[in-house]
């Protein structure tokens, strides 16, 4: 794909790219408390702030909780607002996050994924943001520096979507991505100003029967996140679910006129498939590790051997149908999980994808392997030994350890 | 063409800043590039590792490097207590901060150059903490090892992250330790 306008090619990590992105989406309000492995991005937004880069009102707060609080107001006076976090300050917003998707507030929010105490670790994987899965957040897990990049600029556009209307996560792995310098390519300030817009409100009706933008606004007064009892509540939540069921397509929208600008695709914006149309086994993964996977792909395909890789962009909405189709015809599958449900059986993608699976006549195997859990590093030869178990497992033509660890000691 | 380094350093001697350095110069060069840092408890003084990733094609692996087409070695008395040469390819090359020559470090079989890094930063008082300043001399000793990035691209990289006299110091070091250069082969 040919890009439509010319980009420049930074050298920047994770962080840097999503506080770029950031920077370039005219943000209006950032609140943020630090920490690793996310500070890098509020440290470089308060350099755009106090260099005078950006007109966004940056609030130190004294907690994540408050830091996502703050967000919410802001978002719901028509502000566009923009915070990050990880692991520890992520479970500390774990309230909030709920408060925001049901007062329907478009924030994004970047999470450097990052493991969770105890025993205290800095390190990546994914245990953070998939204890939030159920948050009512779109979330999208990127692959390198540039999807980091592509995604945030996405994200408000997804996130203020009058069927959507929903706060957005984007996942990068802690220190894999969040620390890793990479080639980024940015599109020039007023190309991103453009694509992002200006925030759009829907209208409606307000308690004095006038039609108002939905926005907290001194001369059309109304009331944001009010109580409501059994006898409403129950479709407040279920107006989320569907404003979930929109984002699906919304996401895909977002991510194609995105791609036909920027020359960049990832999949459809919801899963990215890679040597799938034939493939007999597959893995399927999230975040950055899907590159290594591809590169065993690679290599797995030079000799021979049909081998696949699903990854899931899109955990939040799920895009379900589409994990069916795309698994269809393979015949051994991998879900590669980097966090745990205790007491589950398995991780939380393998729950999701054979769930997608279970409605097929054609069962295939499926086998979860947990890995790089604290930030342990998953190497191309483990990803080789996976694929070696699929080929193994077809065989034999039984599974025999359908939960597996990938580099542990036991 | 994929060429992967590792980085051995002591915490606080700015193996991380090396493996950044490095990508930087050779993104200028107009190559992909990937640089990361191996975090453990970040005390100084301890082993450390970085790595960096240079490619004239997008880089799509995020794993640690570990067959090492080069190896950077910041601190003379660390390949004595790690083996610097894990992984690394028979055809690689290790470049080492120590005022000894590169047959006289018990690395015989490998393609071993040798600079005193930390005599040039003496030399050039550059210190920050009290400490020599080694990691931007290793990078000029890399340029002139082999041909990955060149020296200007080096010397452009350290001035465009320090501006002013700790850059132009930097690029100095840098400078001649790519002229000090021992090689061993």
């Amino acid at each position: 794909m040919k890009s439509l306008v010319e980009q420049k090619v930074l050298a920047l990590n994770g962080d840097e790219a999503v506080a770029y992105a950031a920077k370039q989406a005219d943000v209006d309000v950032v609140a943020a408390y630090p920490i690793t492995p996310q500070t890098i991005i509020v440290e470089r937004f308060s350099e755009y702030v106090a260099n005078g880069e950006v007109e966004t009102a940056f609030i130190c707060t004294e907690s994540e909780h408050s830091a996502l609080t703050a967000c919410l107001a802001a978002s719901l006076t028509g502000a566009r607002t923009f915070t990050a976090s990880a692991s520890a300050g992520l479970a500390l917003m774990h309230e909030m996050l709920f408060v925001t998707s049901g007062c329907r507030a478009p924030v994004v929010m970047a999470i450097a994924n990052r493991a969770l105490s105890a025993p205290i670790n800095i390190h990546g994987d994914q245990s953070d943001t998939m204890a939030q899965r159920d948050s009512g957040w779109i979330q999208i897990y990127a692959e390198n520096a540039q999807e980091v990049y592509d995604s945030v600029i996405q994200a408000f556009r997804i996130a203020e979507h009058p069927d959507v209307l929903l706060p957005v996560m984007v996942c990068l792995d802690g220190f894999q991505l969040s620390h890793s310098v990479e080639n980024v390519n940015v599109f020039p300030d007023e190309i991103v100003k453009k694509f992002v817009e200006v925030r759009r409100f829907p209208k409606v009706l307000t308690h004095e029967g006038k039609l108002a933008l939905l926005k907290l606004d001194p001369e059309n007064p109304m009331t944001m996140g009010p109580l409501a009892f059994p006898n409403y509540y129950f479709e407040f939540k279920r107006q989320q679910e569907e404003a979930m069921k929109n984002a699906l397509e919304v996401i895909r929208q977002v991510h194609d006129e995105y791609a036909r600008i920027s020359g960049r695709n990832y999949g459809d914006g919801l899963l990215d498939y890679y040597y799938l149309e034939d493939a007999e086994i597959a893995a399927v993964c999230l975040g950055s590790t899907a590159g290594t996977v591809k590169t065993v792909v690679d290599e797995l395909r030079a000799e021979g051997v049909k081998a696949g890789l699903l990854r899931i962009r899109t955990l939040r909405p799920l895009p379900f149908e589409g994990i069916q189709k795309a698994l269809e015809n393979v015949k051994a599958i991998a879900v590669m999980d980097r966090s745990m449900s205790f007491g589950g059986y398995g991780g939380a993608v393998f729950h999701e994808v054979r769930h997608a699976l279970y409605d097929y006549d054609k069962h295939p195997f499926t086998v979860n392997y947990i890995y790089g859990l604290g930030g342990r590093d998953t190497s191309p030869m483990q990803i080789r030994e996976i694929y070696r178990d699929l080929q193994e497992i077809l065989e034999k033509n039984r599974v025999e350890t359908p939960i597996r660890y990938v580099g542990l000691r036991e | 063409m994929l060429k992967e380094v590792r980085i051995h350093g002591r915490g606080g001697q700015g193996a991380v800043t090396a493996a950044q350095l490095l990508a930087h110069a050779a993104h200028m060069e107009g190559k992909h590039v990937q640089a990361f840092p191996f975090f453990g408890a970040e005390r100084r003084g301890a082993p450390v590792k970085a790595f960096a990733r240079i490619s004239d094609i997008p880089i799509l692996l995020h794993s640690q490097v570990y067959s090492p087409d080069y190896v950077l070695v910041l601190d003379p008395q660390l390949h004595k207590i790690i083996d610097v040469t894990e992984g690394l390819r028979k055809d690689g090359v290790i470049v080492l901060n120590t005022t000894k020559k590169p047959n006289e470090l018990g690395l015989a079989g490998w393609h071993v150059a040798t600079v005193d890094a930390t005599g040039i930063a003496l030399e050039l008082n550059l210190r920050v903490a009290g400490q020599p300043v080694v990691n931007t001399s290793i990078l000029g000793a890399f340029a002139g090892a082999t041909n990955v990035v060149s020296l200007e691209s080096v010397l452009k990289a350290i001035k465009e992250n320090w501006r002013g006299s700790a850059g132009e110091k930097n690029a100095h070091a840098a400078e001649l330790a790519y002229k000090r250069l021992t090689k061993g082969w």
